[in-house]
């Protein structure tokens, strides 16, 4: 992916590309959000439902207070207001997963207003503003029967997931390349993920991110919008804007107008398709639902909320920079996760080295946890293992070299970090009177590359060096081969 | 036994105590009269089997030695309380048949308070009409005239109330729908404050109005139920209000604070709204209204004049909030989970279609089209919005109100019983028949109708009394004391108390 950093270089065949995004996510909460049925994946058909989710005659919705704590979460997360009340409002239309006939959500006054979400791109930082996150229910699912499969072409509702909180968090339309709305996707998603308030499983559902897409010659008014559904994963999120766009570009280059559209992407096409256009738009007929009263939250509850939240990741970053003196990369690097970060903290508290921590754990330990797509919490090397390995390093017994053999070691299971190094042998040469008979042993046999080096030949130098370090079975340390063969050299 | 059916239920509770009679026998005679006066068409479903378990398990609770002040009292559900152990059809062919699988709670704590339930009773199309003619399953008759209607939309509960076939039952009132009905019926019935009694288990008619309240023959026996179906429901209902349960009982004859047992409304100040008194009052209705103000002053209350200057914007406010509400509550009757489903469809939206236009009738599917009209893009503010707003000024009317008075009189309706089939078809007449009732429901104060003397025809003529927030004792009390210088809720229909 690549990731142009001025806005003249963003143009895709001289147009400027506007992008927003409505992210749904799913609240973390044992039970739904005005019932107390289970939120659950996968559970047979309409086992988790209540008379409030069947909307049963007489059953009345009630305010789950965790799924209200999910939101002042984000809110405090996102630096946005946290409404002293905000209004549930009915949403009314006929669907048959819709069981009310209308969602009960948020409208006019939602519970998180503002707020914005910084990232980087390549190295530059980015800042997307939010306009709101509101609260709301999710809706069942409509099952079909495919007659060509031999089903009766029947139609079954299951009210399991009906109910569900979700946070829907809105964007400003302030990105303008695929690359930006995508690292905007992965930066929200660690955001919830890592204050717990979403699990982020994109393929459950559990993070659902609509973009709105349109172009614009540069300067021009906002060109016309077509809403993606469903993306459900990043890489589909990359394709279809990138589609999007281009398909876009195309209509409008050849003179047709863009009609305001929801789309869907289909990754096998890897093409979006229009699903519904603004003629079919419903009059939603939203009004204040009078089965809830107003939504309050006083400040002391968002106070309270604010001293049981975790370190955020920009505050955790901005730390690392200040304590450890890492780099802002490093630093944002590192706090891509809750675990990434406690494992660098751990590692470069007991290694007192934190930008050798900080580059063991996002080169090698990040490849290898890459290629075995694994997270931090399932790493077989602890970061006192990694400590003890950058304190040989640091003390001059390994190499780096023979670092990575000794990772490799840890990595396959051995436990303890001097004990590979004397297994293996890997132990640096420090005496200098033992490698000063190597170097001398190598002069003898090498004249060719002396004659050459003092020809002015830097290759000649390098060869000499290799010879030694060969000769040394690679126990000796680089530094002190070069030094030594440069003082013998004159 | 040609008595039982006279006693109130604190009669009741008194001759149970005394097991001067079983709850069981009380039971059975009622049970038989219902079936002998099947044609008032006031009950929905007779649970004859049901109730006579619930009575012997009383009476047996009583000979254990327990002695709770309605147990063993056989009462009735409006047919909008849903409950596991009867079907539940709101009136309505879009929910024949229909059981539900759990218990509206104002009806567990009658039953929990050890009440015995009969069975359910007939009311117009969810809650909709003042007239009890707009059931689906055939209009209810007055007791006093079965040429006439009984009010509604409890019309049910209070003609089974004043034919005595039952000494008390549970009521529901969005525009009056409890006052109403119990001055045509010539009983007693109270409206509570909005959240007083929880709406868990109410099918909904307008959420933000809806509320459940007991109708009986006396202000007494109305403290009695309302002490058990009130109190906080806070984890069914967001809406219940957080205040404890009360005795309403209790105070019923505690004189006033400064007042004597002569005059115990020594010191009730009782606001007169001179819109409740103008041109479309009936001079039967007025001079029956009159009568009893001049007994209320004879028990020490003074009388005051006071304004509600918004009465008559009650109507367009009423008529656009509650249908509105009912467009979007009346939604989940779509014929997929549950209730009445068209036999014959080619889609689901002619499965909607079809679905609606059999299970509902005429005056619930002009609701939904009000409601659906008035919250419509580019009509929200103008009907919605505004009528929020003036229900908001009514509300700021009544505490204006209240500055000079502590409880307001007037008519509850402009007439008495109309007949059967006289405004079936005007529905604005209808309409316009609710004007005293409205207003308090819109500000969701408490409000009450008891019987205050005959007027035309010899139809019963109610009084209706409104009390600030909370005020139900208030009311109870005024209401119980002009009950002892007053028969009025004594009389019944000759035809009746036999």
């Amino acid at each position: 992916m690549s990731a142009p950093s001025n806005q003249a270089a963003l143009l895709v065949n001289g147009y400027e590309v506007v992008i927003g995004f409505e992210t749904h996510a799913q609240l973390s909460t044992a039970s739904k959000i005005f019932s107390r049925s289970a939120v659950a994946f996968g559970a047979a058909p309409n086992v988790h439902t209540s008379p409030v989710d069947l909307a049963l005659p007489g059953a009345l919705p009630v305010m789950n207070k965790g799924a209200v704590e999910r939101a002042i979460q984000l809110g405090l997360a996102v630096n946005a207001h946290v409404a002293e009340r905000s209004i549930f409002a009915r949403k009314n239309y006929f669907y048959p997963d819709l069981p009310k006939g209308y969602q009960i959500s948020q409208f006019e006054i939602p519970v998180v207003q503002g707020g914005e979400v910084s990232f980087f791109l390549g190295d530059e930082k980015k800042t997307v503003r939010l306009v709101r996150a509101h609260l709301e229910e999710d809706a069942g699912k409509s099952l079909h029967e495919d007659s060509a499969l031999g089903g009766g072409g029947q139609s079954g509702i299951d009210l399991n997931r009906a109910g569900t909180p979700l946070l829907e968090i809105v964007t400003e339309p302030d990105m303008r390349s695929t690359a930006e709305a995508v690292a905007y996707a992965k930066e929200l998603h660690k955001i919830v993920t890592w204050i717990g308030i979403c699990d982020g499983n994109m393929q459950e559902g559990s993070f659902r991110c609509d973009a709105n897409v349109s172009v614009r010659k540069p300067g021009a008014p906002l060109g016309t919008r077509r809403e993606i559904k469903n993306l459900n994963s990043f890489k589909f999120m990359q394709q279809a804007i990138d589609f999007e766009i281009r398909w876009q570009i195309e209509q409008i280059e050849d003179g047709h107008a863009i009609q305001q559209a929801t789309v869907l992407f289909d990754p096998d096409t890897g093409e979006t398709r229009a699903m519904r256009t603004k003629e079919d738009a419903a009059d939603y007929r939203y009004f204040p639902d009078p089965d809830l009263p107003p939504l309050v939250i006083s400040r002391e509850w968002v106070a309270r909320v604010r001293s049981e939240m975790a370190e955020l990741p920009r505050v955790m970053a901005e730390r690392f920079v200040r304590d450890y003196g890492l780099p802002e990369y490093d630093a944002t690097t590192l706090t891509q996760s809750q675990a990434m970060a406690a494992y660098f903290e751990a590692t470069a508290k007991a290694s007192g080295q934190a930008k050798l921590a900080s580059n063991w754990i996002m080169g090698e330990v990040a490849r290898r946890l890459n290629a075995d797509d694994a997270g931090f919490d399932a790493i077989p090397v602890s970061s006192a293992q990694l400590a003890a390995l950058i304190g040989r390093i640091v003390d001059n017994t390994i190499s780096n070299n023979a670092a990575k053999q000794v990772f490799d070691a840890l990595w396959q299971g051995e436990a303890d970090v001097d004990a590979i190094i004397d297994a293996k042998g890997l132990k640096q040469m420090n005496d200098t009177g033992a490698l000063e008979a190597i170097v001398d042993e190598v002069l003898a046999a090498n004249a060719d590359n002396i004659a050459q080096y003092k020809a002015g030949k830097d290759k000649a130098f390098n060869a000499l060096v290799g010879q030694v370090m060969k000769a040394s079975k690679g126990k000796a340390n680089p530094a002190q081969v070069n030094s030594v063969l440069k003082a013998k050299l004159g | 036994m040609s008595v039982i059916h006279e006693w109130s239920v604190a009669e009741l509770s008194r001759q149970l105590k005394a097991k001067a009679v079983s709850s069981v026998e009380v039971v059975q005679h009622l049970l038989s009269r219902a079936q002998t006066h099947a044609a008032l068409g006031s009950f929905l479903h007779l649970d004859s089997d049901g109730a006579l378990m619930q009575a012997k398990a009383a009476d047996a609770q009583r000979s254990a030695g327990e002695s709770r002040p309605l147990l063993g009292v056989p009462i009735a559900h409006k047919d909008v309380f849903v409950t596991r152990d009867m079907p539940t059809t709101a009136g309505s062919k879009m929910l024949a048949g229909y059981q539900s699988p759990f218990t509206a709670t104002v009806v567990q704590h009658l039953s929990d308070a050890g009440a015995v339930s009969l069975g359910k009773l007939n009311c117009d199309e969810f809650a909709m009409g003042s007239g009890n003619e707009n059931s689906a399953y055939g209009a209810v008759r007055n007791p006093w005239d079965t040429r006439r209607v009984p009010g509604g939309s409890s019309g049910g509960s209070a003609a089974a109330v004043a034919a005595r076939l039952v000494p008390a039952a549970t009521g529901t009132d969005t525009g009056g729908s409890i006052r109403q009905p119990a001055a045509f019926c010539g009983i007693t019935g109270i409206k509570p404050t909005y959240g007083l009694c929880s709406r868990y288990g109410m099918v909904a008619f307008a959420s933000s109005l809806d509320q459940a309240g007991p109708m009986a023959r006396t202000a007494e026996d109305c403290a009695l139920l309302l002490s058990a179906m009130a109190g906080p429901d806070l984890d069914r209902d967001a809406t219940s209000l957080d205040v404890p349960k009360r005795d309403f009982t209790l105070t019923l004859d505690q004189p006033r604070v400064g007042a004597t047992a002569d005059k115990p409304l020594k010191g009730l100040r009782v606001g007169l709204p001179k819109e409740f008194f103008g041109a479309g009052l009936s001079a039967d209705v007025n001079a029956a209204v009159q009568a009893a103000l001049k007994q209320l002053t004879e028990l020490g209350a003074t009388l005051v004049d006071i304004s509600l200057p918004r009465t008559a914007l009650s109507i367009p406010v009423y008529y656009i909030i509650a249908p509105a509400e009912a467009s979007s509550n009346l939604s989940r009757f779509d014929g997929v989970r549950y209730g009445h489903r068209a036999a014959h469809y080619s889609d689901l939206i002619d499965m909607y279609q079809k679905t609606r236009t059999e299970g509902f009738g005429d005056e619930v599917k002009r609701r939904i089209l009000i409601g659906t009209y008035v919250l419509s893009h580019g009509y929200y503010d103008a009907y919605y919005l505004q009528a929020q707003k003036i229900r908001r000024l009514i509300a700021n009317d009544f505490q204006a109100a209240f500055q000079q008075c502590d409880v307001i009189a007037g008519p509850v309706a402009p007439t008495v019983a109309w007949h059967l089939g006289d405004k079936a078809n005007d529905p604005v007449a209808n309409y316009l028949a609710d004007i005293f009732t409205l207003s308090t429901s819109l500000a969701g104060l408490p409000g009450m109708s008891l019987p205050a003397g005959f007027g035309e025809g010899g139809m019963p003529v109610g009084l209706q009394l409104v009390g600030n927030y909370l005020k139900e004792d208030e009311l109870l009390h005024t209401a119980h004391q002009f009950q002892q210088i007053t028969s009025w809720h004594n009389a019944g229909p000759k035809e009746f108390v036999l």
